[in-house]
């Protein structure tokens, strides 16, 4: 393959990295910055967190892996990306550590005020990286400025809270919301499923009246046309994929039944699914070459940033043996935990050790 | 104070922290597997008590471990992304690698072995916590490969302006990859071993002197077991940390000469050097800018360290001074004299850049002693609960017992960290050996500033983990075994699962 087509290749593999993070992770969001909404009552939020208990790690991965993958495929763009955005990434990887320590050690201290102050920093920490990551890549569609050689970003940090950026914050935020809401419903039965139907009610037209701004804004304001790697096909393409992430999402919400029917459900999860997927593939079109930034000199885009042949192809393989072994045991570990969960499912003690032996 | 320096406090805060507990997770979860094994081969339901005991100790700690683990991968490009550039093509295949191939593993099965006793059958559930372990070794190897190249950059070439890879697999047949994965999986055993073995001699102890006169504690059994199979393990891990720990001396001779000569105050080149059992050395700048090296005491073995290096009481041991100046007019050399491609295809490049070949003495020179010593102090430990535990014995249940277990566990985590210290420290002022300095790879657009305001940040969420992470180990130690029943594979859907959090 030629250095062209394996860097073509390796910008696809980190979209889909990307776009398999918020898909994944983002229920497991959603579900967190839903505790104060649906679950006020503790046996309920417990619930709620054990339906991503068991694979909320797996899925945090997806974008350690996308991380990873842009230092070895594109050393130019981790580099110039991660020093770049700095701040805002502290503030990703503070609220990963926030909701990363509490769904282990909430269970571990079942005092009130420990639980709570745990499943507090899991919402505060999934709204901080959902709305930091909605304003990064509203941000990567719109183009930020780089020049230089070694090539950095040149905006400063009250750059990225321009409208378009705050839009596309608030547009995560509540999408995911929306999102790990229809999640609840699937996976969830009795009360905590009714309230999760109500909260996609509430929430679910706020989140495609933000999507469909964001995508028509973003298209008209910062369109395909743009970005000199793309031809006339693009900004079709953009209309498309954004028209379709629209109508998914609403097609989401119309599925969405009062009565808990189980295929209705269903189809709203692919819906807001592919609302997530669509909404993406959008970003990264417009980010195709460019990498998401706007190069004044043309010092910089995927070609200077990409690694050599030999290492995208050793990395190829790698991917090649190893992506499908992931995908397959990671299917199986959702397939293990398939049954939905509900209040009488929680077992009395927050977890099994006793006090002391008995007899002494 | 200039952004390069805080960025390398950084660096070294958030790794040392890091690394308290990735060595605790590598052994601790080989240690859990077998645990649980041996529940399913005799059916003693004490065995499983055990498994869930330390399973809880290990969850917590892997928590602490996860969260502090992605600032690791996200730092290079935030605070050093001139070395991400430059070395990218090289040293992210290895990260991305760990991610895809280790990361994943790790946390899907630990996730399904947790949620998952009353879903799979008993060898199928002990499946899921040895693949568990098996990510975290393969973690370390990857994370190995890529530092084993910052230390001998092997199977690279310069070009277009920055350094590529020729051959990967040249990454694991890196002599200091060999040496440190061989070092550095026995030492996490070492850390589990007396993590296990401290708990267990403590608890033995102290539940004999609770049982009424006369009676034995029916825990006192499973106590005295995981005693002995944690001293064992210590006691068998030390002695392959020896044997590596003796190699990868002899690899540092030959391609790191001054980091080895800094790491045991060699001043000058010797034949039949002598190994510096303690020793003080004072250095400072001169004013080239080039760092001198007094010796204010030492007291010496003879012939020791070149048997150390070289297996031969009479080798040649290069010195600080003599390899200064070889640097100074000739550039970075191994010890005979050789360089590898990269290191030679960017010497004229290297010779534009002020580089101060001696790294820090005193730090090298403590930090290899304080690693030895405290691996020795738990090995002796481990001994000592071999020796009370044998026959059904039991320890004194006095106050000097109960530190010594308390404190074992940390003798060979730190142990580890020094370990870590020789190694990084020791490498400087290079970033990749012989190649590039450190000073010119940190991120030039990110302000002082921004790099405290992080380091801040992550000092204070460090600070309140490590709080939490010792309340809970010092909660769920003092609770003891749990009460358990063995799981049952789950047939009815409306019962209450197993295990929430």
């Amino acid at each position: 393959m030629t250095h062209e087509q394996l860097i073509f290749i390796w910008f696809l593999l980190i979209a889909v990295l990307w776009i398999g993070f918020f898909f994944l992770e983002g229920f497991d969001f959603g579900v967190a910055m839903l505790y104060p909404v649906i679950g006020k009552d503790p046996t309920e939020r417990r619930v709620m967190i054990n339906t991503v208990g068991p694979t909320w790690d797996g899925n945090e991965v997806w974008m350690i892996t996308a991380g990873g993958a842009m230092f070895a495929a594109f050393p130019g763009w981790y580099a110039t990306l991660f020093s770049g955005l700095y701040l805002p990434l502290l503030l990703v990887l503070l609220g990963l550590i926030a909701r990363g320590v509490s769904f282990e050690y909430r269970a571990l201290m079942p005092d009130d005020n420990w639980r709570d102050t745990f499943d507090w920093s899991a919402t505060i920490g999934s709204f901080i990286v959902s709305l930091v990551l909605g304003i990064a890549f509203a941000n990567m569609w719109r183009g930020m400025p780089v020049a230089g050689d070694p090539p950095h970003m040149t905006q400063g940090l009250l750059e990225l809270f321009h409208p378009f950026g705050l839009l596309g914050g608030a547009l995560t935020v509540m999408l995911f919301m929306v999102h790990g809401a229809v999640f609840l419903c699937l996976k969830t039965a009795d009360s905590v499923r009714e309230k999760a139907n109500r909260a996609v009610k509430m929430l679910g037209p706020i989140a495609l009246g933000l999507l469909a701004a964001f995508i028509v804004i973003g298209n008209v304001a910062y369109p395909a046309s743009h970005n000199p790697f793309l031809g006339s096909g693009a900004g079709v393409a953009m209309w498309i994929t954004g028209a379709i992430s629209v109508a998914a999402l609403g097609y989401a919400i119309l599925m969405h039944s009062e009565s808990g029917n189980q295929s209705r459900e269903n189809q709203a999860f692919v819906g807001t699914g592919l609302a997530i997927l669509m909404l993406f593939v959008t970003i990264f079109i417009k980010m195709y070459g460019t990498l998401g930034f706007v190069s004044a000199d043309g010092s910089f885009d995927m070609n200077v940033a990409a690694s050599t042949p030999y290492t995208l192809r050793v990395m190829s393989i790698a991917a090649l043996i190893f992506v499908p072994i992931v995908l397959a045991y990671f299917v199986w570990s959702y397939y293990i935990f398939r049954k939905r969960i509900s209040t009488k499912h929680m077992p009395t003690a927050t977890n099994e050790p006793a006090s002391a032996t008995v007899g002494y | 104070m200039d952004a390069q320096v805080l960025a390398r406090w950084q660096f070294g805060i958030t790794t040392v922290y890091h690394f308290f507990f990735v060595p605790v997770t590598l052994g601790t979860a080989w240690l859990v597997a077998v645990m649980e094994t041996r529940w399913l081969r005799t059916k003693d339901v004490q065995w499983l008590r055990m498994t869930k005991f330390f399973a809880k100790l290990f969850l917590i700690n892997f928590a602490a471990g996860v969260v502090t683990g992605i600032v690791q991968e996200f730092q290079f490009g935030m605070n050093w992304s001139e070395y991400s550039r430059f070395f990218g093509d090289i040293f992210g295949a290895p990260l991305a690698l760990e991610a895809l191939v280790a990361f994943f593993l790790e946390s899907t099965f630990i996730g399904i072995w947790i949620f998952g006793w009353d879903r799979l059958s008993g060898p199928v559930h002990n499946l899921m916590i040895y693949l568990t372990a098996l990510g975290g070794t393969l973690s370390a190897i990857f994370i190995l490969a890529a530092n084993s190249f910052m230390q001998n950059p092997a199977g690279a070439t310069y070009n277009n302006g920055r350094a590529e890879l020729v051959d990967f697999t040249m990454l694991f047949t890196n002599p200091f990859f060999i040496a440190a994965f061989t070092h550095q999986i026995p030492a996490a055993l070492m850390v589990a071993g007396g993590l296990v073995a401290g708990v267990a001699g403590w608890k033995l102890a102290k539940v004999v002197k609770e049982a009424p006169e006369g009676t034995v504690h029916p825990d006192a059994a499973i106590w005295r077991k995981t005693a002995k199979m944690g001293a064992y393990v210590l006691l068998a891990a030390s002695i392959a940390v020896m044997g590596s720990g003796h190699y990868q001396a002899q690899v540092g001779a030959k391609f790191q000469p001054m980091k080895l000569a800094a790491s045991e105050g060699l001043l000058d080149t010797q034949k039949a050097a002598g190994f510096a059992i303690v020793g003080v050395y004072t250095q400072q700048r001169d004013a080239q800018g080039i760092t001198r090296v007094t010796e204010v005491f030492s007291w010496e073995v003879p012939y020791l360290l070149s048997i150390l290096a070289f297996n031969d009481p009479n080798a040649e041991v290069q010195g600080i001074n003599d390899l200064t100046e070889q640097y100074l007019t000739d550039g970075h050399r191994a010890w005979d004299g050789s360089r590898n491609q990269l290191q030679e295809e960017f010497s004229s490049e290297l010779a534009q850049l002020s580089v101060d070949p001696v790294p820090n003495v005193m730090v090298s020179f403590w930090s290899f002693r304080l690693m030895m010593g405290l691996g020795f102090v738990s090995m002796g430990i481990a001994l000592l609960i071999l020796w009370f535990t044998r026959k059904g014995g039991t320890p004194p249940s006095n106050n000097l017992w109960k530190y010594t277990m308390a404190t074992l566990p940390f003798f060979p985590l730190i142990a580890n960290s020094f370990g870590w210290i020789l190694t990084e420290m020791g490498r400087q002022p290079w970033i990749i050996y012989g190649v590039l300095p450190t000073w010119t790879a940190n991120s030039p657009n990110v302000s002082v500033a921004a790099v405290l305001t992080s380091m801040i940040a992550y000092t204070l969420a460090y600070g309140v983990i490590a709080v939490i992470v010792l309340k809970l180990f010092f909660t769920y130690i003092a609770k003891g075994l749990p009460d358990v029943s063995p799981p049952k594979v789950r047939t009815n859907d409306d019962a209450p699962l197993s295990f929430a959090y």
